[in-house]
């Protein structure tokens, strides 16, 4: 019987490490969010409550929930904004503020900072610019000097800019995405829908997101025989 | 080859040490296959490092790696453990390859991403220990 006992320990644990390993992957899946027919982001009636970049007549939509102090969605804000270009007219993207606060120090100033820019028509650029220097303003204690030099440098009024950084008007913006976001069932970011569907987190690369687009596209394009 | 009391104790105690790191590695590497290592939402002071490119070699966790490397010296330990006279040596040589591989991830950590993960540290510690059995424990005697 000793002679077995090593053989017969060595493929318990290999079994109990693999099933363990089975039943984890299951428990921390993030089921596949969708979102509603009726409330995908709307065309051009609905524009002024969302940051839109890209044809408003575009049949595929990429909504993305994301925080600009996560690192992961400073890593995808470049490779969005060319998929953006190579796709148009055909793709538009929709950016909703989805801070994390718990994780991310900075992160709901930052919301504030580009919405505010956004007041000035400079949202996107504000946007490219908070995800840029990203690893600079997320270091610093007071983030708030960093936020000022950007809207400088964005050519922004600078007394409005933090004016509006602490109004109500721009809280309630980035609360209102936030609410969205909490509705639909997004707890992390990036979290990026194509026309009503999440994209798996493990796709959330620039191979993944293209496929996922292409499919969308696909999936619009009118079946032969039917009007 | 006559095995001492310390041997069989050392050997038994690498055992239950790797499956420390099988449980770390294997955590990890569920991880990445669901997609947290790539998105913030819970283990925030990892995603830094498992997100990166040297996480992953061909598109494979190097997590995967490390599981397999720590079911590896397990499966050693508790055959040395046993007597068997061939897994004492695949034993060093497993964790000789483990301390390599954790020395160039420390490296990576501290000098090209400026980021450390804290399940890659640990997994780093429970390296180094198994180092330290390895080295402490004295050949079987003929």
């Amino acid at each position: 019987m000793t002679r077995y006992l090593p053989f017969l320990i060595v493929v318990s644990v290999g079994l109990l490490t693999l099933g363990s390993g089975t039943m984890l992957y299951r428990a921390k899946r993030l089921p596949v969010l969708t979102i509603p027919k009726d409330e995908i982001a709307p065309g051009k009636d609905g524009i002024e409550e969302m940051h839109v970049l890209g044809s408003f007549e575009a049949p595929v939509t990429l909504e993305e929930f994301g925080d600009f102090q996560c690192p992961p969605c400073g890593g995808l804000a470049g490779p969005i904004s060319q998929i953006e270009k190579d796709y148009s007219p055909r793709l538009r993207v929709i950016f909703r503020q989805f801070p994390l606060p718990a994780f991310h120090p900075h992160a709901r100033e930052a919301a504030f900072a580009s919405e505010a820019a956004g007041l000035q028509d400079r949202f996107w650029e504000m946007h490219d610019l908070l995800y840029r220097e990203q690893s600079t303003w997320s270091a610093t204690s007071n983030p708030q000097l960093l936020f000022n030099a950007y809207a400088g440098m964005l050519g922004l009024n600078i007394d409005r800019f933090e004016k509006d950084m602490e109004s109500e008007q721009v809280k309630a913006r980035v609360d209102a995405d936030q609410l969205r976001g909490n509705a639909l069932g997004v707890t992390a970011t990036p979290t990026i829908f194509i026309n009503g569907r999440a994209v798996p987190p493990p796709d959330l690369n620039v191979v993944g997101l293209h496929k996922a687009i292409d499919a969308a596209m696909k999936a619009t394009l009118p079946v032969e025989g039917k009007p | 080859m006559a095995r001492s009391r310390i041997q069989i104790i050392a050997c038994t105690i690498a055992a239950i040490i790797s499956l420390a790191g099988l449980a770390d590695a294997t955590y990890l590497t569920v991880q990445y296959l669901t997609g947290e290592t790539v998105v913030c939402s819970g283990s925030s002071d990892c995603f830094r490092v498992l997100g990166s490119p040297y996480a992953r070699v061909a598109g494979i966790p190097i997590a995967a790696f490390g599981a397999l490397a720590y079911f590896g010296a397990f499966s050693f330990a508790t055959f040395a453990a046993f007597g068997y006279k061939l897994a004492r040596k695949f034993f060093i040589l497993t964790v000789c390859a483990m301390c390599a591989m954790t020395l160039w991830l420390l490296y990576v950590q501290a000098f090209l991403l400026h980021a450390f993960c804290r399940y890659c540290l640990f997994s780093a510690a429970i390296v180094f220990l198994l180092a330290g059995i390895a080295i402490a424990t004295p050949p079987p005697t003929d």
